[in-house]
């Protein structure tokens, strides 16, 4: 019990008066330390969890519990110390005129003084590899560098959850690699709990537990290996399906047997030539 | 349109980059004063000599000034045309009606004129060689006695500075929207006044709904980021003042009380 570091408690939610509810009885835990990726088609109450977890958004009744504490409007200040949060948007979520500045933004509302403020905001950047950029304005940077300046925001104010609200999903692909790359580095270094809301499959398989909602419902919550078997029912809820189950059903149309059990790409590839050289 | 707004700052480590951007604000409204002082052509040369040393000083090349200068040039030759052909006084070189040619007027035209550029210059000076941010942050601290009579220092800083920060963003965005609105046939540049002000609405209508995404995403990222008003908040970036800028000021001192004595001699 005192492992979760996340307790949602039949939580009902709706956006208007009227209008029906997004979340009913919803119920939602999350352990400490576990990298958790919420995945599910538009709509499907994704980001509106994240918002409720860290008490942007109120909900019409059911209590959520963060680190031990129960959500209320006394405490909400205090809870969001401990919950980092990046946006999709990395244009939007930008408030400092430049970058150094953005990453002390946090800090600065929680009133650290001078020194040690410096002090964080520097090895934060360091971090993620963007010192050099310190004194750059926005506009020049790219999208992905953007991300990564948000991540340092986070990680100078060193909380112990991470929410990434599709934090990658405005980005290149290249960007895309960097930021995920970072992410992990950042999971294995500091163990932060993790909690990354996405569209993004490559995101998803490197999580502990995947989450796949469904129009506020929880329909399946598994390991990445186990929930990517699921490849058909995956595509009908509108999400992707990793390419080695691609390759595997694509193999399947041919009359190839393969293997049951999900393969990650290395794996996959290790089978095929194995299968090869074996005939 | 982005080469006005964002080329202006230079970069650079010369005396006066590194100078309190407080002193530099308030020194050059100081020197707006001063030069409404100047009222012989010794003063006038003296405060050339100022603004040279300025300039100097922070190793810009004039052709920068000179970019500051263009867009006011017709407005700085209109004044300068309507001093020399109304002032009387001095010999009369040639009239016309109620124009007129007089020493006094070609004399005050070419004051008005170089009280223009000087004070240009100047201000020039202080956008090339400060970020707009520390100008912001500059006006903060400055404005601070304000808080005393319950002016929203803070709030008014930090709306300066977010809008300081989306002015590019925002440019960008309306020349994407400008090109996908022409690429679907508006014509943003040709066809009546009133046509083109039609033009404009599709323009400016996206524009202000996507202004609003943007500010509810910025405020929902500032509220997660802990963000609860300005009360209670340690500052970043903090303002040093130096013996540069002790130096500037007496040097404006030395400045002022040699105008006064020139105006008199």
């Amino acid at each position: 019990m005192s492992n979760d570091i996340i307790n949602v408690n039949n939580l009902n939610f709706k956006y208007s008066q009227q209008g029906d509810w997004l979340f009913k009885d919803f119920n939602f835990k999350i352990e400490r330390h576990e990298w958790v990726a919420v995945i599910g088609h538009n709509g499907s109450g994704k980001s509106t969890l994240a918002r409720l977890i860290d008490g942007l958004l109120q909900p019409q009744s059911g209590s959520i519990m963060v680190d031990q504490q129960t959500m209320s409007a006394e405490n909400v200040w205090e809870i969001r110390k401990k919950i980092g949060m990046v946006f999709q948007n990395p244009e939007n979520q930008f408030v400092g005129a430049n970058v150094a500045e953005d990453v002390a933004f946090g800090l600065e509302n929680q009133a650290v003084p001078y020194k040690l403020m410096h002090q964080r905001v520097k090895t934060a950047l360091q971090r993620v590899n963007m010192w050099r950029f310190a004194e750059q304005e926005p506009v020049n940077l790219s999208g992905g560098q953007k991300q990564r300046v948000a991540l340092a925001g986070v990680i100078a104010l060193q909380p112990e959850i991470i929410i990434l609200d599709e934090a990658t999903s405005m980005l290149d692909p290249e960007g895309r690699r960097d930021v995920i790359q970072l992410i992990h580095d950042l999971k294995v270094q500091h163990n932060f709990t993790i909690i990354s809301i996405t569209h993004d499959i490559d995101e998803a398989a490197l999580a502990d537990r995947v989450i796949v909602l469904d129009d506020g419902k929880i329909i399946e919550s598994a390991p990445p290996a186990q929930v990517f078997l699921h490849g058909k029912e995956l595509s009908h809820l509108g999400l992707a399906v990793p390419f080695s189950e691609k390759v595997k059903a694509a193999l399947v149309k041919r009359r190839i047997t393969v293997p049951v059990q999900y393969y990650t790409e290395q794996r996959m590839v290790d089978w095929i030539c194995q299968s090869i050289s074996n005939k | 349109m982005n080469k006005v707004l964002l080329g202006r700052y230079l970069p650079g480590s010369s005396f006066i980059h590194r100078l309190d951007p407080r002193s530099k604000l308030v020194l050059s409204f100081y020197f707006i004063i001063v030069i409404f002082l100047a009222n012989n052509w010794s003063t006038y040369l003296f405060m050339l000599f100022v603004v040279a040393g300025c300039i100097l000083l922070a190793q810009i090349k004039l052709g920068f000034f000179w970019k500051g200068v263009q867009p006011l040039i017709w407005l700085i030759l209109f004044t300068v045309l309507l001093q020399i052909l109304f002032s009387r006084g001095g010999t009369i070189f040639w009239q016309w009606g109620p124009f007129s040619l007089t020493q006094t007027g070609i004399v005050s035209g070419i004051y008005v004129f170089f009280r223009f550029v000087l004070i240009i210059f100047m201000s020039t000076l202080l956008t090339l060689t400060t970020p707009p941010l520390e100008i912001a942050g500059a006006l903060e601290s400055l404005l601070k006695p304000l808080k005393k009579i319950h002016f929203p220092v803070y709030e008014v800083s930090l709306m300066l500075s977010i809008a300081l920060r989306f002015v590019p963003t925002l440019i960008d965005e309306a020349a994407k929207i400008m090109n996908a609105q022409r690429s679907r046939g508006v014509n943003f540049d040709s066809g009546s006044l009133r046509q083109r002000l039609n033009a404009v609405v599709p323009l400016l209508i996206p524009l202000f709904v996507s202004a609003f995404n943007r500010a509810e995403d910025l405020a929902t990222a500032m509220e997660a980021r802990g963000y609860h008003g300005g009360e209670g908040r340690t500052k970043y970036r903090i303002n040093q003042w130096h013996l540069r800028d002790t130096v500037s000021v007496v040097f404006f001192l030395l400045v002022t009380i040699v105008m006064i004595l020139l105006r008199t001699w």
